[in-house]
């Protein structure tokens, strides 16, 4: 357990990441020194097409681990089947996954969230018709008021119901959703959707959270936020997947990245290497024959951390003002 | 004014029947599935008609009432239990496929003449083998009386302009009443519940002074239970309440918009529908129970049409709202007597004979559901912005 | 949109004025026996043999204080008196006035009446000629089978479409039943009382129940579509089009049953099986009809298109397919098939009533979902198993009653174990 505090105490340091990093096995499917999810022989087929098949997979804890690969590669399949939203074709036949030492092979959906790792949606799950408080409220686990025969005491949950509010309220206002906090989910746009999706599940104190996409539809000054959130969590020690498209994201805060295509894991590596491992390139070259991983341009971070920049000097400005 | 009194006294008589409180309870556990957890339970008639058989059997075959209040009860609770399994996991339709299949034939089962000796066929059981334990709790004594002895007969000579004064402010009450309740937080403080309570009691009075009630005080179908049936509804509301705002209730909604999302926050979602079912069922079994005890125990009278018109009336008067039930079944069953005694009244016999008003009344239900759910889905008391519909 | 329900509401709420001017004719009503507490009680049956009902036969009934009095079965094979005091009384067949390939072993029954106020059932044994009673129980399974293919064959003809209106719209249509009770009773009222031959008659029919469903999507559903209605929006809906329905025909045709034509049909035997000529007929309608329908969907551009809005609607729409179409024809195509199916169960049945389509709607939807929700072939294949099961249940020793039972038993335990359905695919999440 102290290994593991120290361990997180260093990784908040960009140095001691790479450092911890380089001494990983890049082949894909290699072992991780502290692995926090654990994969094996995972397959799903729909009629007789195979979305997902990987073999092995580990994800390190605290670290921030980007999944990517080219559309329809089986990434968000994998998220389902891992988090217990869809069933494995190899159940039984030995699939096998575990989190944090818990088998998961049979758990369900729910379980799975319990056990420590929240996931959000690509599309995003915001309840609409349900305030933006209420959403928050609803993350928060081991709620007494959540008990039918307890509900009807209020006594029983009133103050507990007050910690919640005071906690979701915090989120809020780290995630710049204060001022929405009694509109309905229905009524914010769709980037503040992804925000309160990410917030309601960080609600539950996850140890990992697994993000589908979280910058699509983002605007970039948002994307800078996101990222400085993500970026937080993990110092804050949490563990993150993730899936994302946007290679200038992925290489920005990504600690660790994992390829798909076609359903298999067909690299593993830190971010600037693995963007030139010939497998990468082949699985997006099959998919888009216009595009060229190995251009520089497509890969420099100039104008990303332009963007950055101004966004920074933004802050700031605000910031004096208040 | 003459007809029209005569209208209007049968709808006030049709609105306080003890049968009307009985759907309202009903639908109130209807509310819980559809209104606040989104659960298309088609057979609320199968709940209901299990409840009465599971409390007349047992009374008719020499248990204590308790006895068959659990009987009933717990017979809705298994039939909960079995709908619910298979089908929590699965869309919405599936719940209603099999909800209305179970409720036919618990119908069908009931009809079924190997089972005279206890549920007495298709005949069903006569009121006078179970009633009398009820009746005999009653403590309002015999003979009968109108529940306000003063009415409008004593005022002017019940001239017409009394009446259509005491009609103007009884529907100026109402509307107040209604739009307060759709503005939300209507009894927050003192004075504000103070306000509503006096309106509210005011206008039961005033209505009661332009239709006066006679009725038996504990007979078949006297005030006894009529006392007991508005009770257990006034009840049941407040339990409501209690249940919906709590962070249950807030699950159930949660579950009603996406129960992927709430199941990715580690809540147990097939178990919260199951206890929605079941409690919402449990409802179901005492308004059927509540149903019979002024009549007797017909299996066709709970049918797929009952189930019906509990929804008819429950998006009348709001889905997922507190008292968008109880209001909801009162213009329901008031509104359809009144349809039908209209048309009694002005649409000559050749047109359309007695039979036939009957069945024109249903049809007019029929559209009205229709109407209903096209414009105005929610209902009188309803928010439309909450209420969206999602299977 | 707002003109459409507007006029669909009128007709509905016009229909009673319409009845004016069609209720000329006073029909021939099965006499009613009301048993009135403490006064009266009523002793009723049906006549019947294991192939049909039969009219015009004479009983007596003789009972306690000298009671005596002679009945005649109605045209339904349906009898009653009313009786004043309880007690035994005897229900005797004058054999001379049975048909001639009738016979009885059992000429006489005696019923208790217990107490007044109720109407007790009394069960007269009769037969057909050539029936033994003691065929073995293997007959009696070939002849419940051939029973069950001619159910589920008809249940075939409604459930199709119904899932096919699944399949696209993704809608639960409650009042797909009502659409096969109209068909019988248009039936009724052009065949039987209109006089139209039976094939003129039945094509006829089926034109008016299409044109009920293009009608139908034209005003109703194309319109609330596009304004926007959820799924559960439309599904109540289509409840209380169903209600009003209901009603309608109740207010036409009242509770009776009605026959849509009036001889009794002609029974042909083929060994342990004995079937009425009609349902030969009905049964290769059927399979045409299904086979058309299955060729349809399978070889002509239409019925792939169908299927592939079935499959994505959206995907469909992107690819070029006019999916408002598409859905106006499976309407049409859907409403006709039922019609086609309440006309021949109405034959077959001997007759209809206003609630006949209700009793077979949850056979209908067990279908449905046995097959797999939105799959045609699905639907035509749950339909056969629902049939058959409902028809071969009682010879294995499930109780007549509980037989519709059955059915729901197997649907349950299919969702337990294969929740899409027999040959439904799962969903997807996330
Ligand atoms: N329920 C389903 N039925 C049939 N095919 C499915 C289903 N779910 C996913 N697929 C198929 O599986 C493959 C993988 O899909 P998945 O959504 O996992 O891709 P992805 O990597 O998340 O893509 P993207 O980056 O575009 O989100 C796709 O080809 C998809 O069509
Ligand atoms: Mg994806």
């Amino acid at each position: 357990m102290s290994d593991q505090t120290v361990a997180s105490r260093n990784l908040a340091d960009p140095v001691a990441r790479r450092e911890l990093v380089s001494g990983f096995d890049a082949s894909p499917g290699g072992s991780k020194p502290d692995s926090i999810l654990l994969v094996d022989k995972i397959t799903r087929q729909f009629g007789g097409m195979t979305a997902v098949d990987v073999e092995h997979l580990e994800v390190q804890r605290g670290l921030i681990t980007a999944l990517i690969g080219p559309n329809g590669a089986g990434k968000t399949t994998f998220f389902n089947l891992i988090t217990g939203f869809d069933r494995p074709t190899s159940a039984g036949k030995g699939a096998h996954w575990a989190f944090d030492g818990r088998t998961l092979d049979k758990t369900s959906a729910s379980s799975v969230a319990q056990a420590g790792m929240v996931r959000t949606f690509q599309l995003t799950k915001a309840l609409s018709a349900m305030t933006v408080i209420e959403n928050m409220m609803l993350g928060a686990q081991n709620q007494a008021g959540e008990n039918l025969f307890k509900s009807m005491f209020r006594g029983s949950w009133r103050k507990q119901e007050q910690e919640i509010e005071a906690k979701a309220d915090e989120l809020l206002a780290r995630f710049k959703l204060y001022e929405k906090k009694d509109d309905y989910a229905g009524s914010l746009s769709g980037g503040q959707r992804k925000l309160l999706e990410m917030a309601r599940a960080l609600m539950s104190d996850p140890k990992m959270i697994m993000l589908d996409e979280p910058m699509a539809g983002v605007n970039p000054a948002l994307t800078q936020s996101l990222l400085g959130h993500i970026q937080g969590l993990r110092d804050e020690g949490m563990t993150v997947l993730f899936v994302e498209h946007d290679m200038h994201v992925v290489r920005h805060i990504s600690d660790w990245v994992a390829v798909m295509a076609e359903g298999r894991l067909v690299a593993e590596g830190p971010a600037d290497t693995v963007m030139s491992n010939p497998a990468v390139i082949d699985a997006y070259l099959g998919a888009h024959h216009d595009t060229d991983l190995g251009d520089d341009a497509l890969l420099s971070d100039e104008a990303f951390e332009q963007i950055e920049g101004e966004v920074e000097a933004e802050r700031e400005a605000e910031e004096e003002q208040q | 004014m003459d007809t029209i009194q005569l209208i209007l006294n049968g709808m006030m008589r049709e609105a306080l029947s003890p049968q009307t409180a009985a759907v309202a309870i009903a639908v109130i556990g209807l509310n819980i599935h559809f209104g606040f957890t989104g659960l298309l339970n088609m057979g609320q008639s199968g709940f209901m008609l299990l409840g009465a058989y599971g409390f007349a059997i047992s009374i008719w075959h020499d248990l204590p009432m308790v006895v068959g209040l659990l009987f009933g009860f717990g017979a809705a609770l298994i039939f909960a239990l079995i709908l619910g399994a298979p089908t929590l996991k699965l869309r919405g339709d599936y719940l209603a496929i099999v909800t209305i299949s179970a409720a036919e034939i618990i119908r069908y089962v009931g009809r079924s003449a190997l089972l005279t000796d206890f549920t007495g066929s298709a005949q069903g059981i006569p009121g006078s083998q179970y009633r009398s334990s009820f009746t005999g709790l009653s403590f309002f004594g015999s003979g009968s009386f109108t529940l306000i002895p003063f009415n409008y007969t004593d005022v002017a000579d019940g001239a017409a302009w009394v009446r259509v004064l005491g009609w103007a402010i009884a529907i100026a009450i109402v509307v107040v009443l209604v739009l307060r309740l759709r503005r939300g937080g209507a009894f927050n403080g003192i004075a504000q519940a103070a306000l509503m309570g006096l309106l509210l009691v005011a206008g039961v009075f005033l209505l009661f002074f332009l239709f006066p009630v006679p009725n038996q005080r504990t007979g078949v179908n006297g005030w006894w239970v009529r006392f007991v049936a508005w009770g257990l509804v006034l009840l049941c509301t407040f339990v409501v309440y209690l249940l919906v705002r709590s962070p249950w209730g807030r699950l159930l909604r949660g579950i009603r918009e996406d129960e992927d999302a709430i199941r990715s926050l580690g809540k147990n979602v097939f178990s919260i529908k199951m206890q929605a079912l079941i409690i919402g069922g449990l409802f179901g079994a005492l308004g059927g129970i509540v149903y019979v005890l002024p009549a007797s125990v017909q299996p066709d009278s709970m049918g797929r049409s009952l189930t019906f018109f509990c929804y008819t009336a429950l998006l009348i008067g709001g889905a997922a709202t507190i008292f968008g039930p109880v209001l909801g079944a009162v213009i329901f069953f008031a509104a359809r007597i009144g349809i039908k005694y209209t048309a009694a009244a002005y649409v000559p016999d050749s047109i359309m004979n007695n039979q036939q008003t009957e069945q024109f009344s249903y049809i007019v239900v029929g559209v009205a559901l229709m109407l209903i759910v096209i414009f105005r889905p929610q209902g009188i008391l309803g928010n439309k912005r909450e209420l969206r519909f999602n299977v | 949109m707002v003109r459409g329900v507007a006029g669909l509401v009128l007709a509905l709420l016009l229909t009673p004025l319409i009845a004016l001017i069609s209720s000329g004719a006073a029909n021939a009503v099965d006499t009613l026996c009301l048993a009135e507490a403490d006064k009266t009680a009523c002793i009723a049956g049906t006549l019947r043999t294991e192939a049909d009902v039969v009219p015009d036969v004479t009983l007596t009934i003789t009972g306690p204080g000298g009671f005596s009095e002679e009945v005649t079965t109605g045209e339904t094979g349906k009898w009653n008196v009313q009786v004043t005091e309880p007690g035994a009384y005897v229900v005797k067949i004058d054999e001379d006035s049975l048909p001639d390939d009738v016979v009885t072993d059992h000429p006489e029954v005696t019923i208790n009446v217990g107490r007044l106020g109720a109407t007790q059932a009394a069960t007269l044994d009769v037969r057909t000629g050539s029936y033994s009673a003691e065929s073995s129980k293997f007959d009696e399974l070939v002849q419940s089978t051939v029973n069950g293919l001619r159910l589920g064959l008809l249940l075939a003809l409604a459930s199709v479409g119904l899932s096919l209106i699944y399949g696209t719209t993704g809608l639960s249509n409650f009042a797909h039943a009502e659409q096969v009770t109209l068909g019988g009773i248009l039936g009724y009222y052009l065949i039987n009382r209109g006089g139209l031959s039976l094939i003129v008659g039945g094509i006829l029919v089926v034109v008016i129940c299409a044109f009920t469903g293009w009608f139908q999507d034209r005003v109703l559903w194309q319109p609330l579509r596009r304004r926007g209605l959820g799924l559960t929006q439309l599904m109540i809906v289509t409840i209380g089009l169903s209600l009003a329905l209901q009603y309608c025909y109740q207010y036409f045709v009242g509770a009776r049953t009605v026959r849509v034509v009036q001889d009794n049909p002609e029974v042909s035997t083929f060994g342990p099986i004995t079937i009425t000529n009609q349902s030969i007929v009905a049964m290769a309608i059927s399979v045409v009809v299904l086979a058309a329908v299955g060729y349809a969907l399978l070889r002509t551009r239409i019925g792939r298109a169908t299927r592939a809005v079935s499959d994505n609607p959206a995907l469909a729409a992107a690819s070029g397919i006019d999916t408002d179409k598409v859905i106006r024809l499976v309407w049409t195509v859907a409403m006709a098939l039922a019609g086609l199916s309440g006309l021949l169960y109405a034959l077959v049945t001997n007759g209809i009533k206003w609630d006949t389509g209700l009793q077979i709607l949850l056979l209908l939807f067990a279908a449905v979902t046995l097959g797999g929700l939105g799959t045609a072939f699905g639907a035509l294949l749950g339909a056969l198993i629902i049939g058959l099961v409902v028809e071969i249940s009682p010879v294995l020793g499930m109780p007549g009653d509980f037989k519709y039972a059955t059915a729901l038993l197997i649907l349950i335990l299919l969702l337990l174990v294969r929740p899409q359905g027999l040959l439904g695919k799962p969903q997807r999440v996330g």
